[in-house]
């Protein structure tokens, strides 16, 4: 009876976050709400999940995700004829809230679109919610079609790109050939000449601007798009300077951000569980860039860089990072002995880091003179204050041991173990207390 | 190898890491025991009783590396010893340590095997004699230090093996030994 055979599937990220559309943006969230429909009796009954519904469509995640549950559905705005108003009767306010609305479905009963039959299905409402201000929503989502609104604005790129009849106004006498990194930053200076105006008419009042915010966003997508398409012709000997600007163009671009950013407005009850997971799937990159581990400020500034306006607060931050626990997601949140926080691929043991700091701290180097935060920073690619972390936690586990003196505070190898307290002259064979005897005899 | 005078040094005494007191209690246990073989060895090869803490201690500094033990951690290792029973705090601000690297009970049985040795056992010498005389040359009870050597002697008074009077000539007490 799977639910796919009569609503379209959706997809989600690892954490279990809704992979959105481009330019699909959420507006609410209710939790525990059923899918159902009164008329048609093998339609299936989905109970308990999560409602979220997005300027495109109107998904339904189940609540948890065992074997067993169904598979998280979609149904495409498009495909809604018509929203029922609410009930209003003495006997709707004792009872859960219903909304009712019509899709259209194919003559084998599946949602689309195109469908020529139609179907009403029913939301039934048990949390804690408005479904007034749902309604409202809803309508308002249906009302705007953005949906229509991606498709011309994607047909459009494509023919700008291919044959550019749009840049070619009034300039044709000028029109260089785009070649390599020069071509394509002086096409982007046509570009942001011509759009220049539109960038005065979006800065006179804030209405306008956020009229014109979509336009922006897709302008500096499309930027975004051309420089990479330019990073695979431009081989042929782009000066060094260009190349720098090119790359800092391309990180401003692509830290443009997430598009559609948890908000308390719009996930409600449901934010800091919304926002954790949003949390996962976005630190995912900068944490492969980090080394694995990722300072717990430095993601907070990166998050709220790429939500833009919507900024969190270092709590709500620290509350999404705690919730992880609960989720199945691949990063966790470590908490140093020093109460140092960071964020933490799963994947990444400590023991691969105390192995590299034994051989950090085995060098003959190190043997003599041992090594400092900034000396394993260096070698480990993380930060200094992240280094001192980990050195304390292996000083901590007797791989280390410290030494505090004028010269500043470092760390060496931990001889003591392999030193018999019964005969301190004694000397075991082939222990590291005979490379570092060597080492030491050899320098002074 | 490093020397201290005519003490022989371990290599870990240029272990940066023994100069500072260790945090992790493994580490330090080891660290802790291997500063009192160290203490011990050092005041046995070199007759040093009493460790001033607030004075330059030789084996608490090493030059070559230029490491010093904290304050905090010589009174660690010291109490260390104390609590073993191989040392005693001589006062109550806990500024001199006596060093026992012989218990009292040890240095009592030295002074019976020395008695022994010297045909002594019905003789009569004076505790600077015991300290300092011919006989004791070359013997560990040379030089000892006095109170601990007044300590070994009562030990052994108690148990009837020779008495102490006071000296009519000298300030100095005499000793009657009757084994």
């Amino acid at each position: 009876m799977a639910a796919g055979n009569y609503l379209p599937t959706a997809e989600l990220t690892a954490s279990g976050r809704p992979v959105l559309y481009p330019g699909e943006i959420e507006s609410s969230l209710l939790s525990s709400v059923d899918l159902l429909s009164e008329e048609n009796p093998n339609f299936p009954h989905l109970k308990s999940g999560l409602l979220i519904l997005t300027n495109h469509r109107l998904l339904w995640l189940p609540n948890s995700t065992p074997a067993s549950s169904p598979t998280p559905v979609h149904i495409p705005l498009s495909a809604v004829s018509h929203i029922f108003s609410l009930k209003k009767s003495i006997k709707s306010v004792f009872s859960t809230p219903r909304i009712r609305f019509q899709v259209s479905v194919t003559s084998e009963g599946r949602v689309d679109e195109k469908g020529l039959r139609s179907i009403v299905i029913t939301l039934v409402l048990r949390g804690k919610s408005d479904p007034e201000a749902f309604l409202g929503k809803f309508w308002e989502a249906l009302k705007v079609r953005a949906w229509e609104e991606i498709k011309v604005g994607a047909s459009g790129a494509e023919a700008g790109s291919s044959s550019g009849p749009r840049s070619g106004e009034g300039s044709l006498a000028l029109r260089v050939p785009v070649v390599g990194v020069a071509g394509i930053l002086r096409k982007e200076q046509e570009m942001w000449e011509s759009t220049d105006k539109s960038l005065q008419d979006a800065f006179q009042d804030l209405n306008a601007l956020m009229s014109k915010a979509k336009e922006m966003v897709m302008l500096a997508e499309k930027m975004r798009l051309k420089l990479l398409a330019g990073s695979n012709n431009q081989a042929t000997g782009a000066a060094e300077d260009e190349l720098g600007t090119k790359e800092e163009m391309q990180d401003w671009l692509l830290s443009v951000g997430i598009a559609s950013p948890v908000t308390k407005e719009s996930a409600g009850a449901l934010y800091h569980q919304q926002l954790s997971r949003q949390l996962a799937d976005f630190v995912r990159i900068p944490l492969e860039r980090a080394g694995g581990t990722i300072n717990l400020i430095d993601v907070y500034c990166l998050f709220n860089r790429a939500r833009g306006t919507e900024l969190i607060s270092p709590d709500d931050l620290l509350q999404a990072c705690s919730l992880w626990e609960k989720f199945d997601v691949p990063v966790m949140l470590r908490k140093f002995d020093s109460g140092v926080m960071v964020i933490q691929n799963k994947a990444h043991s400590d023991d691969e880091v105390f192995a590299r700091i034994r051989s950090l701290v085995t060098k003959p180097d190190a043997l003599q003179s041992g090594v400092s935060a900034s000396d394993a920073a260096m070698t480990l690619g993380v930060a200094p204050a992240m280094a001192k972390e980990y050195l304390l936690t292996a000083e901590g586990k007797g791989l280390l041991c410290r030494d505090i003196s004028p010269d500043g505070f470092r760390f060496y190898i931990n001889l003591f173990q392999d030193i018999n307290s019964d005969d301190v002259y004694l000397v075991r064979d082939y222990s590291i207390y005979v490379a570092w005897i060597s080492t030491n005899s050899i320098s002074r | 190898m490093q020397k201290l005078g005519e003490f022989k040094l371990p290599h870990f005494f240029n272990y940066p890491p023994y100069f500072t007191l260790q945090p992790v209690r493994d580490t330090r246990e080891k660290q802790v025991q291997l500063w009192k073989e160290l203490i011990i060895e050092y005041c046995r090869a070199q007759k040093v009783f009493i460790i001033g803490l607030e004075e330059d201690f030789p084996l608490f500094s090493n030059r070559a590396i230029e490491r010093s033990l904290s304050h905090e951690a010589r009174v660690a290792f010291l109490s260390a010893l104390v609590s073993d029973g191989r040392a005693e705090w001589t006062d109550k601000g806990h500024k001199k340590c006596l060093i026992l690297w012989h218990r009292i009970q040890e240095w009592a049985d030295l002074i019976v095997h020395f008695v022994k040795e010297n045909g002594l056992e019905d003789n009569v010498m004076t505790v600077e004699e015991i300290r300092s005389g011919t006989e004791s040359r070359g013997t560990e009870l040379y030089g000892i230090d006095r109170s601990v050597l007044m300590r070994a002697l009562k030990l052994l008074e108690h148990k009837g093996k020779l008495v102490i009077f006071k000296g009519t000539s000298t300030d100095d007490e005499g000793v009657k030994f009757s084994l």
